[in-house]
């Protein structure tokens, strides 16, 4: 039998706080630079030259020019206005639906648990799924949509007019219980005496609710406002699976036919940092006003 | 002790160069996902009963075909020994260094007088009229169409057609006939639509369709040699072409604005359209019962002739290519040698491949093996294809951006359209230093 020295034991028993740290940030941080940082760093590179990923000729230093070509590009501004129209008219329905519903869940009704669960179904799916699902439902020959509206033989996904309305909706619909969730959250957060007090003043139903529903919810609104934007400005599959109009070419399909239909590298890599830093410049916005509700 | 230590290194030493020998005992073919590829499993599996090498056919959905090749051939991948790929892919593969150069082997065994010309010119060499080859021609083909007899031979309908058009309804001879027969099977109150034709703009759909009318018009995309397309890809003959494309899209069934070769099969097997534009390769389908209910009463044409008399087609099919970076490329050599052979190539047709040999092709055992294969023999001699060049990926997006809103929406005028596109591909040819 052997006998371990004291010292080496006692280092053995306990690792000391920083060994502790270290031992779990170090990991995080290699994984981060390595999958991360350096990935963006080195596209950030990319996009200052010609390189293509198909050739096999070196990358060129070209300075700013692919930004300067895709801020020139009417169709990259095309593309950039459907994104925008997109994302209005998707969570403007989204937050519409979704606190609509949310109002109606937060009164006492039976089976209000499993009516919960069951409105959440839709944001559990596979967007492929919900793409493939929806496209036969728009179908105008045999699509159940137009039989239950009485529309004949309407084209949703093939009119250039209708089909990004016809995307957005399949988003409302996919994402409403999302936003539904959060208000659900913040609306039985709201103190109860409030509403008595406001009753007991025979305030009537829009005066509480513009004066005590909405601002309390605000603040969780706003982050379901954030999180439902920055998702549909990048949204792709949805788009991609259901029609390929010009007029639903959100800004990540022409992104993914710039990088991977044209192999145009470094055109593309700078694109996606010009979608990068609209979404940052958006999302700020958006934080800047949900400060000032929260201050309130 | 040292004698069982070198016996140990000399065993493990053999069962290493034994399992060398087995890997190169094996090959990858890559394809898409079709029908086509699958004959070509059923003859590589002869391959194997011959030679002992196993030859797998890997297949990938179209959709995912060109990504997904690329993506293997920029990462210089060795997965695949030999790719099927689409023929405007040989200037950005060959250029980049992704095929392996088969001139000596194309010359070796004299494939320009063995295989069709038009298969030897658009599936093999780059850049045109070079005399370097990448490919071999595997799997012609082209569009055709397919039509319901029943429909047409219809006495009632005979004599409505006559009275209506004063001449006799039978499949089109000209793209003008074609546009009457469709107009006159348009009858969405009985869910029977005239005509089906591509209209996907998501790859090579759509402008596979249209060039079947620029062509046939007596039209050209621009001049392959000097890439001048001003006057050319807008030239009149085209923009009467993609009107009378405009016109027929309009007796096409309803929501017919993202369909490829699945719908148009899709459009006689369920009884929704006269006639409908698919390559060659899909017709196996529309002659099979099994998948085509409608199948004694479908018959098949050659694309119709434009109003000037020229008959053309758009060119589909691929060439099987070495890929460079294959650890196995001597042994796909020799199955090249062996995909080549006369008897292969009538093995492969009679499996359902659609051989690029002259030889077969011209017999008469194959033009009479199904209905269709005459109209594919006569078709293959009058093919013309999209560009080739390293850049044709950004061509073809940009053809669809400017012709899909006239075409589907009728978003302006289709010289308008084809004007932009001009301006469009000098402006890409400009970038690539094509043209100053």
């Amino acid at each position: 039998m052997t006998t371990l020295d004291p010292r080496s034991r006692a280092a053995r028993r306990g690792l000391s706080d920083l060994s502790i740290r270290n031992l779990f940030i170090i990991p995080t941080i290699v994984f981060l630079i390595v999958f991360n940082i350096f990935p963006l760093l080195y596209s950030l590179g990319y996009s200052f030259t010609d390189f293509r990923a198909s050739s096999n000729a070196p990358a060129n230093f070209v300075g700013l020019d692919n930004y300067r070509t895709l801020l020139n590009d009417p169709f990259i501004w095309s593309n950039f206005a459907i994104t925008a129209k997109y994302v209005i008219v998707s969570v403007a329905g989204q937050v519409i639906v979704g606190f609509g519903v949310a109002l109606l869940l937060n009164r006492d009704i039976p089976f209000k648990g499993l009516i919960t669960t069951l409105l959440l179904l839709p944001m559990m799916l596979s967007m492929a799924v919900v793409g493939l699902f929806w496209k036969l439902l728009y179908d105008p020959s045999f699509g159940i949509i137009n039989y239950a509206l009485g529309l004949g033989r309407f084209e949703w996904l093939s009119d250039p007019d209708m089909a990004l309305y016809a995307v957005a909706l399949t988003d409302i619909w996919m994402w409403s219980p999302f936003v539904m969730l959060l208000s659900l959250a913040g609306l039985s957060a709201v103190p109860k005496h409030l509403y008595e007090a406001a009753a007991i003043d025979r305030a009537g139903p829009l005066y509480t609710f513009f004066r005590i529903t909405l601002p309390l919810v605000a603040p969780i609104l706003m982050i379901a406002i954030i999180f439902r934007t920055m998702e549909a400005f990048k949204t792709f599959d949805l788009a991609y699976i259901l029609t390929s109009q010009p007029t639903t070419e959100v800004i990540s399909i022409r992104l993914y036919k710039m990088a991977f239909q044209e192999w145009q590298t470094g055109l593309s890599c700078a694109l996606a940092y010009i979608v990068l830093i609209m979404v940052i410049a958006i999302t700020n916005i958006y934080v800047k006003y949900l400060n000032k509700v929260k201050e309130r | 002790m040292r004698n069982r230590i070198t016996g140990l290194v000399a065993g493990l030493g053999l069962t290493l160069a034994c399992s060398t020998s087995v890997f190169a005992q094996e090959l990858t073919i890559f394809w898409a996902e079709w029908d086509p590829a699958n004959y070509l499993q059923e003859l590589v599996n002869e391959y194997e009963a011959e030679t002992g090498v196993k030859v797998t056919v890997e297949t990938t959905p179209w959709s995912d075909f060109q990504t997904k090749t690329f993506t293997e051939l920029n990462a210089r991948g060795s997965a695949y020994d030999m790719v099927v790929g689409d023929s405007q892919w040989i200037g950005a593969a060959s250029e980049a260094g992704h095929y392996v150069d088969l001139t000596e082997f194309f010359n070796k065994h004299d494939l320009n007088n063995v295989m069709a010309p038009a298969t030897v010119k658009y599936y093999a060499e780059y850049p045109a009229s070079s005399g370097k080859y990448w490919s071999i021609p595997a799997e012609g083909d082209a569009v055709g169409w397919s039509y319901r007899k029943d429909w047409f031979e219809d006495p009632k309908e005979m004599e409505a057609f006559k009275a209506k058009y004063g001449y006799d309804l039978a499949p089109p001879a000209t793209w003008a006939q074609m546009r009457d027969i469709a107009e006159f099977f348009h009858r969405p109150d009985q869910n029977r639509y005239g005509i089906a034709i591509y209209t996907d703009n998501s790859y090579d759909g759509l402008v596979m369709g249209v060039e079947n009318a620029i062509f046939s018009y007596g039209g050209e995309l621009g001049d392959y040699a000097t890439y001048k397309v001003d006057g050319i890809i807008n030239s009149e003959q085209n923009v009467k072409a993609l009107e009378m494309y405009r016109e027929l899209y309009g007796f096409t069934p309803p929501g017919w604005a993202k369909t490829f070769f699945v719908e148009n099969n899709q459009a006689i097997t369920e009884n929704l359209a006269a006639m409908s534009m698919n390559y060659f390769a899909f017709f196996p389908a529309l002659t099979n019962e099994a998948s085509n209910p409608n199948a004694k009463v479908t018959g098949f044409f050659a694309n119709p002739a434009g109003p000037d008399g020229h008959q053309f087609a758009a060119l589909g099919g691929q060439g099987i290519s070495v890929i460079s970076y294959s650890e196995n490329q001597e042994e796909s050599m020799k199955f090249l040698e062996w995909f080549i052979k006369d008897e292969t190539q009538k093995r492969w047709a009679e499996l359902g491949g659609y051989t690029a040999s002259a030889k077969v092709l011209e017999s008469e055992e194959f033009q009479n093996a199904t209905p269709y294969n005459k109209a594919f023999y006569e078709t293959m001699f009058k093919v013309k294809d999209f560009w080739a060049t390293p850049e044709y990926a950004e061509l073809l997006i940009q053809m669809n951006q400017r012709i899909y809103p006239y075409v589907t929406a009728g978003q302006g005028t289709a010289k308008e359209a084809l004007d932009a596109l001009a301006a469009d591909w000098n402006a890409t040819f400009k970038k690539y230093n094509r043209v100053k």
